[in-house]
């Protein structure tokens, strides 16, 4: 099969050694889970239950509420003793709705509804036992995999492609979980490209990752409609953008989905998510994390219940040798600061990586060389030192203009300068600016039309009243006369 | 008589020159000014009066005359202010705008008495209630103008900051040192 | 014909208003923020260099000389100067609003810029006939707007650059204009006038 070229990239040190060659562990129920109610891209999920009730395992907690969300449901059975405010998994530390359980130790599933016969289940039935499960893309995005399926239904998909790049660095989660579970991952793609109705289905593997490569391609022998595909190994193969581009030669226009190109992506994750919830009807509920960095003493895999706290991961692990410089959720290069190892794993944490000081590569910032090594890597084609300039002089519009929008914030020209320019931070600061413009846009005309429904409101008003009262105006106009 | 001849000479010039423009500007004469079209259409509309001037209306007209500095309107903050900077091809010091962000009216539930009369004063109807009945103020609707402020009786409207959430939250800009 | 292109040229290049005479440094400076405005106030001030080298001919050899009343040169010319000057702001302002706003101040200043008044005097200095004296105004103000285009260029540049706070701002931008300066000598050689 031809593989297609994208454009820049790097190739960033793996580390993924002492995390690929252990097998997946499996995590001591921690003694509290905090489930944030936003575990997703879209709306918060609404609870479903009170302080003090009692729950069993993949019991829904909170249901989806709008079209783009997922519920949440408990990871074990136990009492919740409390429904607040607790740190989120966000570099901004800031507070979000969470459930806090306290498990009973049983570990008792809520009845489950299995399906008979996956495959005679129709599209709409796929995407509904998807949504009913809360499962959203498992590769970090967090956004709600039933909507992506259901985008089949509005733009016909061709080809399915399923990301097994894993090209951050230290992150092995993927890689094991094809090791291990690779009958399950290839019945969960048959299950989507059943969903979506895709005539080809591509599993797209970096070729660092030999042992799952043979793994998946054992799985996938007895099924035609599906190719195991080994791409290189070159950051950001992961990104969506990136890999459409890799296997089929096409490319993603600027501002639109995979799927207006009939293409869908899914993550080795969520395919693993949705054979379970389809075939079993269990709900996502735990997930493969990779617990890495050289500041982790006994670094690996483990299963984790989404909502235990980063510190119980690490304690699992063996606690630090060096107190880490940073750590992070996801890889080293897009992963977001951890506020605090009291926040916990949710759906979309691919990894806990706690660096040490040579790792992190912290270094001071010095004046722009205009070397355009940045311009080389950047795998969407921008001019990265341009776009800085005009942030830091405050030219957002400007930078807009040059196509901030399209930045991936893969990092890769922050992992080339060599002059070490915070550009990655300066183009997270400028979309979120360019965000928050837009807001500020709409509110204004949103603004506007109230106060001119208001001007209209009291104009009529007036106008009632003049024509109330007549008869008092006429005499009025009569005496004047 | 060489001085009369220079003072002849130049007052012709003079008179004659003033003709031609005066002939030139029943040609060219000034119609209304777009750019105070523009204006208006960059400020919020709200007429909500906290520029000084009457009205947004008023307010443009004002900058257009460059008697008001385009930092004039606290609900439409620095978005709007570049807007009007642009449009008058000036630039501004982001430094000098009073940067509180955006604000929220709150009504105070133990001190509102429901007088309603912040209900009348809203440029934007944003807020809810009847008479003696509890009064509410709908977020999204509220441009932080603080008109309402001021007519409460009982001072039982606060204007406080948008608070910070995941959703709005947003990255800082990286303190950059100059080499 | 030959003799006219490099006039116009030599006007324009060799003995730039700005760079090589040194005329006409206030809107120089004051206009190159940015390349909209200073292709505006080239224009304009294109518009008004042309027809004052005209005018002012005019008035020197069907007035001034006749009447023998050349003590009032330069009254008279910054009277046809200042007349040209208002005929083309409300040009402007009935054309392009916003350019008339963006120009501001320094759209009536074009009456005291000095490249105007010194374009005409040089003019009568060469003893250049009428189509002479246009071709120079005309060449002068070509060489006007370039260099203030060429010089807004590289200001929108160096505002992104990172400049040294003590260079920040105005003496970066009189370091610039010096390095042009010196760039436009370069045009000495050329076998014009």
């Amino acid at each position: 099969m031809k593989i297609f070229r994208f454009r820049g990239g790097i190739h960033p040190e793996g580390n993924k050694d002492p995390t690929a060659c252990h097998p997946i562990a499996r995590l001591p129920l921690p003694k509290r889970l905090y489930i944030p109610l936003q575990q997703h891209i879209g709306e918060p999920a609404a609870p479903e239950v009170k302080v003090g009730d009692h729950v069993l395992k993949g019991q829904r907690l909170a249901r989806h509420q709008g079209s783009v969300s997922a519920p949440v449901h408990a990871p074990t059975s136990g009492t919740v003793i409390a429904i607040g405010d607790h740190m989120a998994p966000h570099p901004s530390g800031l507070p979000v709705q969470t459930i806090t359980l306290e498990p009973d130790g049983e570990e008792r599933w809520v009845e489950t509804e299995p399906a008979v016969d996956p495959f005679s289940l129709t599209r709409a039935e796929v995407a509904a036992r998807v949504r009913d499960a809360g499962i959203v893309g498992l590769g970090g995005a967090a956004f709600p995999a039933a909507v992506k399926l259901d985008a089949g239904n509005r733009h016909p998909i061709d080809t399915l492609i399923i990301n097994g790049g894993e090209c951050e660095p230290y992150l092995t989660c993927d890689d094991r979980l094809m090791r291990e579970g690779a009958g399950y991952v290839v019945e969960g793609v048959r299950l989507i490209a059943n969903g979506l109705g895709a005539k080809r289905t591509v599993i797209a593997i970096e070729d660092n990752k030999p042992e799952a490569l043979e793994a998946m391609r054992v799985a996938a022998a007895a099924h035609p409609g599906i190719s195991v595909l080994r791409v290189p190994s070159r950051y950001p193969m992961g990104s969506e953008k990136q890999l459409v581009t890799t296997v089929t030669g096409r490319e993603i226009p600027a501002g639109k989905l995979s799927a207006e190109i009939g293409v869908s992506v899914h993550n080795v994750g969520t395919a693993l998510a949705v054979c379970r919830a389809v075939r079993f009807g269990k709900p996502l509920v735990s997930r493969v994390v990779t617990v890495g960095g050289g500041a982790i003493r006994n670094p690996r895999n483990v299963v984790v219940p989404i909502g235990t706290p980063a510190a119980d991961l690490v304690e699992f692990c063996g606690g630090f040798t060096v107190t880490p410089t940073r750590v992070l959720m996801g890889g080293p290069m897009m992963g977001q600061v951890l506020p605090g190892l009291e926040a916990p794993v949710v759906k979309g944490t691919s990894g806990i990586i706690a660096l040490t000081a040579a790792e992190a590569h912290a270094a001071s910032e010095r004046a722009c060389l205009h070397c355009g090594r940045c311009v080389d890597v950047c795998p969407v084609g921008l001019v990265p030192l341009e776009l800085a300039a005009r942030v830091r002089a405050g030219r957002i519009d400007d930078a807009a203009e040059l196509g901030m929008g399209d930045c991936l914030s893969c990092g890769c020209c922050a992992y080339v300068c060599p002059a070490h320019l915070p550009l990655a931070h300066l183009f997270n600061y400028a979309k979120g600016e360019i965000a928050a413009r837009r807001e500020a846009q709409r509110k204004a005309e949103e603004t506007r039309k109230l106060a001119e429904a208001r001007r209209l409101r009291l104009a009529a008003e007036a106008a009632a009243k003049a024509a109330r009262r007549p008869a008092r105006t006429t005499e009025k106009a009569e005496t004047e006369s | 008589m060489t001085m009369i001849l220079s003072v002849a000479v130049v007052a012709a010039l003079g008179l004659g020159l003033g003709w031609l423009l005066g002939l030139a500007s029943q040609w060219l004469g000034a119609t209304t000014d777009p750019v105070v079209e523009r204006l208006t259409e960059a400020l919020p509309g709200s007429q909500c009066g906290q520029c000084g001037y009457p009205g947004c209306g008023q307010a443009a007209i004002a900058l257009s005359k460059g008697e008001a500095p385009v930092t004039l309107c606290p609900p439409g903050g620095r978005v709007v202010a570049e807007k009007l900077a642009e449009i008058l091809g000036t630039t501004f010091d982001p430094g000098n705008l009073p940067d509180r962000g955006p604000l929220l009216a709150r009504v105070r539930t133990d001190y509102c008495i429901g007088c309603s009369r912040c209900i009348k004063s809203c440029p934007t109807d944003a807020i809810l209630g009847a008479t003696k009945q509890l009064h509410v103020v709908l977020e999204e609707a509220c441009i932080g103008c603080g008109a309402c402020a001021e007519v409460c009786p009982t001072g039982g409207i606060d204007l406080e900051g948008i608070p910070v959430t995941l959703r709005n939250w947003r990255w800082h800009k990286p303190g950059v040192g100059h080499a | 014909m030959k003799e006219y292109l490099l006039l116009l040229l030599g006007t324009a290049l060799v003995n730039n208003v700005i760079l090589v005479r040194f005329l006409g440094l206030c809107p120089f400076l004051g206009v190159s923020g940015k390349l909209e405005t200073a292709l505006g106030m080239g224009l304009a001030t294109t518009f008004v260099l042309t027809l004052t080298s005209g005018a002012t001919w005019v008035v020197e050899h069907a007035l001034l000389q006749p009447l023998d009343m050349m003590h009032l040169r330069i009254l008279t010319y910054i009277l046809v100067i200042a007349a040209v000057v208002q005929f083309t702001e409300m040009a402007i302002q009935k054309a392009s609003p916003v350019l008339h706003h963006t120009l501001g101040i320094y759209l009536p200043l074009i009456t005291t810029n000095c490249a105007v008044l010194g374009t005409a005097l040089l003019n009568l200095q060469q003893d250049n006939s009428l189509i002479q004296s246009l071709l120079y105004g005309a060449g002068s103000a070509l060489g006007f707007t370039l260099v203030i285009l060429l010089f807004a260029g590289l200001r929108e540049r160096i505002a992104l650059a990172n400049v040294p706070a003590a260079f920040a701002g105005t003496p970066i931008a009189l370091i610039t204009a010096g390095l042009l300066s010196l760039a436009f000598m370069g045009f000495a050689g050329l076998p014009v006038r």
